[in-house]
């Protein structure tokens, strides 16, 4: 399993299924300690239009229609959110579900519509990912990683996918404190002059980069169970928010990894002769993950205040 | 608008004198959708005074120290502390606010909170170094705190929580202390601690501004009152501002004569 063929088959699923859980994850920390973790879930749906339209004015499956697609999604939606709310007068999480689930509806039937067998893009795709594909047919073995003309090979989610993952830790790092301290008390923050909205608006940005760049390559149920999973369960874990954000990328790494080979090979070990979707047993381990640390973490017990 | 003001029931609504006290607050109004929270406000707040902002709920009390740090925008009216518009000076004022606003099971220890005071002085980058400790463990030391340092904010009690929240406004090492609500659901103990950090303040030419809803401790407490009930009822040293015509002007008349000759002793 770990030779060649783990080299050209396996290993560059993982690290993309790996990279786009963390990425995911690090944002995810701070939507969940703001009571919006549903944002994440929002934009993996809201950003399926997009993507489709951007597709079908590029004719290509390459990041910067998409991305492109993806911000004009996500800026309709938060219109809609307003119109729907106002005209509606409904409460914003009821109108956030009517817009999010109608433009997740329409992206479907988008896609149906559109003609776009020739590519890794149709509804199975938009949910499951299409992580399994994901190879990289010039590796020989474990040599090709240092052989330039090989990596060239390597399947263009993968650098599209480290790009994602290192932005979002760096701006993470950047704005440590701030975003901290605005998750913490945005009233404090805002009479230190420090700029709020700014703030939640690069979190989203964040959110949405790791989403879409996700999406692209596992499918919207990762995305969801990425989001909020392994933040959750590592909230669980410590009552720190280094460690917390820390923990959290452990556990996304953790779930991809065991999420993908149980997928693979699972089912070959237990005796059948298929394997099951690797974005589903992803999503199924960070849920695993985080019902053990619901179960046995040492800060699940609720505090008095 | 300030014109119009002007000529209301023949007396000056809105004046320009006292714009370079600490805090002067000319013509305020800040509405929620349609219903005016505060409608054409004066209030001025004088150096080495502890006053206290008083009027029955949802008189607009918050709304004004809000309006005041420009976490809510104001249809009319101006805000100038020492001379300048607000946004110029916010590191010469620090605010505590309630603590019911924030969620106290939020993965950080005391110690992180009161260092968040020094925000705007650590920027995005400047590491922690052992004097900004220092100086946060001075503030925790003031009231009372220092033994609860390296404790999750989650296993505090409603009264620690707020002298955290004080130490921290501390750590800003403003001049302009704004309050909201400091006494609510807090114990005995330290309702008396925190009135001894702000009388220390007040002692060392500090302004401070306090959100109160116990008139019973209003003279006791402070020197200064403004009565509030959207509009200002009254303005002025606590002796000649709490009178039974003016607090039943601010409450409605809903308060009780017991009441009234309990808080005017």
């Amino acid at each position: 399993m770990i030779g060649a063929e783990f080299v050209a088959l396996s290993l560059p699923p993982i690290l993309i299924g790996c990279l786009a859980a963390i990425a995911c994850a690090i944002p995810g920390n701070f939507l969940l300690l703001r009571r919006q973790a549903l944002i994440g879930d929002a934009i993996s749906h809201v950003v399926l239009p997009g993507i489709v339209i951007g597709f079908l004015v590029s004719r290509q499956v390459s990041t910067w229609p998409m991305m492109l697609g993806a911000g004009g999604a996500a800026l309709v939606a938060v219109l809609l959110i307003e119109v729907v709310r106002r005209a509606g007068k409904l409460e914003p999480g009821a109108a956030m579900g009517v817009v999010f689930s109608t433009m997740f509806a329409g992206g479907v039937l988008l896609l149906e519509q559109s003609d776009t067998s020739s590519v890794h893009l149709d509804v199975q795709h938009a949910l499951y990912g299409n992580l399994e594909s994901l190879i990289w047919l010039d590796a020989t073995g474990w040599a090709s990683l240092f052989d330039m003309q090989a990596l060239a090979g390597l399947p263009p989610e993968l650098p599209r996918m480290a790009i994602t993952c290192l932005i979002v830790t760096g701006v993470t790092a950047l704005l440590w404190r701030p975003l901290k301290l605005s998750t913490f008390d945005e009233g404090f923050a805002r009479a230190l002059g420090l700029p709020v909205r700014a703030l939640s608006l690069a979190l989203v940005i964040m959110a949405a980069m790791a989403a879409v760049a996700a999406f692209d390559a596992v499918g919207s149920i990762i995305v969801i169970a990425m989001f909020i999973c392994p933040p959750a369960a590592a909230r669980l874990m410590t009552d720190r928010l280094g460690q917390q954000v820390g923990l959290s990328v452990v556990f996304a790494a953790i779930s991809a990894v065991t999420g993908y080979v149980l997928a693979g090979y699972g089912p070959l070990w237990l005796g059948f002769d298929n394997s099951v979707s690797a974005a589903g047993m992803i999503a199924t381990m960070s849920g695993l993950i985080l019902a053990l640390a619901a179960g046995f973490g040492p800060r699940r017990a609720p505090r008095i205040a | 608008m300030q014109l119009g003001l002007a000529a209301q029931d023949g007396r000056i609504v809105a004046s320009d004198d006292g714009l370079t006290a600490p805090l002067a607050v000319r013509g305020l109004t800040v509405t929620y959708g349609e219903k005016p929270a505060l409608f054409a406000l004066d209030a001025t707040f004088d150096a080495g005074a502890m006053s206290a902002i008083i009027g029955p709920n949802g008189a607009g009390k918050s709304t004004l120290l809000k309006a005041v740090l420009g976490m809510v925008t104001p249809v009319s009216g101006t805000v100038h502390a020492y001379g300048q518009p607000v946004r110029e000076v916010l590191d010469r004022i620090a605010y505590v606010p309630q603590r019911a606003t924030v969620d106290w099971d939020f993965p950080t220890r005391v110690i992180d909170v009161v260092l968040m005071g020094m925000a705007r002085e650590l920027g995005l980058l400047r590491r922690v170094r052992q004097d900004h400790r220092d100086r946060a463990m001075a503030c925790l030391v003031r009231v009372g705190m220092e033994h609860f340092a390296e404790r999750q904010i989650g296993q505090l009690s409603g009264g620690q929580q707020q002298r955290v929240f004080l130490a921290r406004a501390l750590a800003q090492g403003a001049d302009l202390y704004l309050l909201d609500e400091p006494f609510a659901g807090v114990d005995a103990a330290t309702e008396k601690a925190i009135v001894a950090v702000l009388k220390s303040l007040r002692d060392s030419g500090r302004t401070v501004v306090v959100v109160h809803h116990d008139l019973a401790t209003v003279s006791t407490y402070f020197e200064r009152a403004l009565l509030i009930n959207t509009t200002r009822v009254a303005e002025g040293p606590v002796a000649t501002v709490l009178t039974p015509e003016t607090l039943q002007a601010t409450y409605g008349g809903r308060l009780a004569h017991a009441q009234l000759a309990q808080i005017l002793g």
